[in-house]
């Protein structure tokens, strides 16, 4: 080792001054871009002319229109600027274009809807009170549903308490253990989350509230919304281990770590974000179920603090009340309900991704 | 002892040396560097790739050559942070220049990649066929083609009998071997093959090296190998790469024979002759 890289004369271009500058001369210029910006104003101006002159009125008659020569001018362009299959490419980009907006149209326009309708109850008042001592024409400034956001964050909580253990174990029994059963126990898991949620409720109100005499509470409640996010989170977890390459097991194991413990430190750590996928999803499966609720808690206009006794409400079954109610002021509180359920799960939905992805 | 080692690679590169015969320059690298993000990993690359040879690029992990070889046929602009300078001339004309169709300058320039990796849902027939269909390219004789890529990759007589079995069957020297039979068959001016022996056993890698030596009679061949035994044997060129802890350098590029028996510079004997990397 007489001879280290260090000790070698120092490279021109040291200095900075011969670098050029980086560029993408992948990235189409301005100038290749303005046949694409003429084709896009092309359309649109078409389809605007044909639809003012023929009988394609309307919202519909546009869009098609506008999908139409959207097509044609794109895949022109590409055939003159290259070949034939260029056009082919631009067909394809268009169609996937028009069928991302058109999934994108919906979501917008709810979550626009419930802005709209949602934000003129909104006050800060709302979330210090409940509906114990408001009528339901009550103005808006009255009232609140602090009793329900109460009541959805217990429902929601115990069963995800009672969810996680359970999915994710289920998961490892699947992927790791691999057992016996695990065929049966796939299959059934698989039943289980093509189960209507009405179904869950019904299954708690015949053993709890029939055979057992019991009463509606919020556990009860939240039971039936575990029914129905056990096999969601079960499933997605299964899924994700199965994509941890079998060598980070066998590299655990060669280290003459048992097998639990290859699971618990190298297994689980590694699928980490996909795993708090699997508990995201099963949350937003049941975060917004109203019908097992309807049969298990019962409903309440005032505070309840006790999951374990006595009704309870929850943000879907206020809801739910309130559209029933028919008053101009408790259909407003219903969308003013819609609106802090949305927010409460985005809040919660990206905590949780904050939480996961985390430098390990 | 590493004074033996080297003679013995310079016999085995002198020995290849004399029996090829170059030609023109089939593809040309100008003052290449490199960015991710801000990062600098290849500062002011120029070699001279020839028709009918093959080049090896060696050195060190990390100095850019995987990098490089990635820049030749367009590959690197699939990574979002990354940038570039400078121009790569195929026929002449920079493959980089603007309004060209770039699906055509990777058909032109052909890739085996380290890892095999045949397309796991086709036969080895379709796997060979595939380039066609993909830059949707139609001939007559077909068959004609298939027999013809893989005799020329070296795989012909061991999968006469199973072309429309999975790609997947296959070991893993003759998956690499299909991958080579899978770029001649839209026919490449350059094949960039970026350590394509790797993840292989010494037979495989000798029959991927025939192989190589077969081809370069008709193609310009690029080969990135830590494999310097390898370079050694199957390559007319070598180009020599090093990082200093900056972006990836050309210390030096030249017969691979003069590279083995008689470097210019100092690093690059250290390197060829084991003392570091």
């Amino acid at each position: 080792m007489s001879t280290l890289i260090g000790d070698m004369p120092q490279q021109p271009m040291a200095d900075g001054s011969t670098i050029p500058k980086p560029i993408k001369p992948w990235k189409p210029t301005p100038k290749q871009l303005l046949p694409d910006l003429l084709g896009a104003i092309t359309a649109v101006v078409a389809s605007l002319i044909v639809v003012a002159i023929t009988p394609l009125a309307g919202g519909l008659g546009l869009i098609a229109t506008f999908f139409s020569v959207s097509i044609v001018v794109a895949s022109t362009i590409s055939w003159i600027r290259q070949d034939r299959k260029a056009a082919a490419n631009s067909v394809s980009t268009i169609v996937i274009y028009f069928l991302a907006a058109f999934v994108l149209l919906p979501v917008v326009s709810i979550i626009f809807e419930i802005i709209r309708k949602g934000a003129p109850g909104l006050s800060l008042g709302i979330f210090f009170s409940d509906m114990s001592v408001t009528s339901s024409d009550a103005p808006l400034n009255e009232g609140g549903l602090l009793h329900a956001l109460v009541g959805s964050l217990y429902v929601v909580a115990l069963a995800t308490v009672v969810s996680i253990p359970i999915g994710l174990l289920t998961a490892l029994y699947l992927t790791e253990v691999n057992g016996k059963a695990a065929g049966v126990v796939r299959f059934f898991v698989q039943a289980m989350s093509g189960v209507p949620s009405i179904v869950a409720g019904l299954f708690i109100y015949a053993v709890w509230m029939i055979s057992f005499g019991g009463t509606y509470t919020t556990a009860a409640g939240s039971m039936a919304l575990a029914i129905l996010m056990i096999p969601t989170v079960a499933r997605t977890a299964e899924e994700v281990l199965k994509l941890i390459p079998t060598d980070l097991r066998e590299a655990g194991l060669a280290l003459g770590a048992t097998q639990w413990k290859t699971v618990a430190l190298v297994v689980i750590p590694a699928a980490r974000s996909g795993l708090i996928t699997a508990v995201i999803l099963g949350v937003a499966r049941v975060a917004g179920e109203t019908a097992p609720l309807l049969l298990t808690i019962g409903g309440n206009d005032a505070m309840n603090w006790n999951p374990f006794s006595g009704n309870n409400s929850a943000l879907p079954f206020y809801i739910w009340k309130n559209f029933g109610l028919g008053t101009e002021t408790a259909i407003a509180r219903a969308w003013t309900g819609i609106f802090v359920l949305m927010v409460v799960v985005m809040i919660f939905f990206t905590l949780t991704r904050i939480l996961g992805n985390k430098k390990r | 002892m590493s004074q033996i080692k080297v003679n013995s690679l310079a016999s085995v590169a002198s020995a290849r040396s004399s029996e090829t015969s170059s030609q023109g320059v089939g593809l040309e690298a100008r003052s290449i560097h490199a960015w991710f993000g801000q990062k600098h990993v290849l500062s002011d690359i120029s070699l001279d790739f020839y028709s009918g040879t093959v080049t090896a690029l060696i050195g060190p992990s990390g100095c850019g050559k995987s990098t490089f070889i990635r820049i030749l046929n367009r590959m690197h602009e699939f990574i979002p942070t990354a940038a570039m300078a400078g121009e790569v001339l195929l026929d002449g004309k920079d493959i980089y220049r603007s309004g060209v169709d770039v699906t055509k300058i990777r058909l032109g320039i052909g890739m085996v990649f380290q890892k095999p990796n045949p397309f796991p849902s086709m036969t080895i027939k379709e796997n060979v066929l595939s380039g066609l269909k993909l830059a949707q390219i139609k001939i007559n004789n077909s068959d004609e083609l298939l027999e013809d890529c893989l005799v020329r990759a070296g795989l012909w007589s061991e999968v006469k009998d199973r072309l429309d079995q999975y790609g997947g069957t296959l070991s893993g020297g003759q998956q690499q071997r299909l991958c080579i039979a899978r770029s001649l068959a839209v026919k490449p001016q350059v094949l960039l093959m970026d350590e394509p022996c790797s993840a292989l056993d010494p037979g495989s890698t000798l029959r991927i090296e025939e192989t190589i030596r077969e081809l370069s009679e008709t193609m310009t061949i690029v080969i990135v190998t830590h494999n310097m035994q390898q370079a050694a044997r199957v390559s007319d060129y070598t180009g020599f790469f090093l990082s200093d802890g900056g972006p990836g350098q050309l210390i030096e590029s030249a017969p691979t024979s003069q590279i083995f028996s008689n470097p210019k510079d100092k690093r690059t004997e250290d390197y060829v002759t084991g003392r570091f990397g």
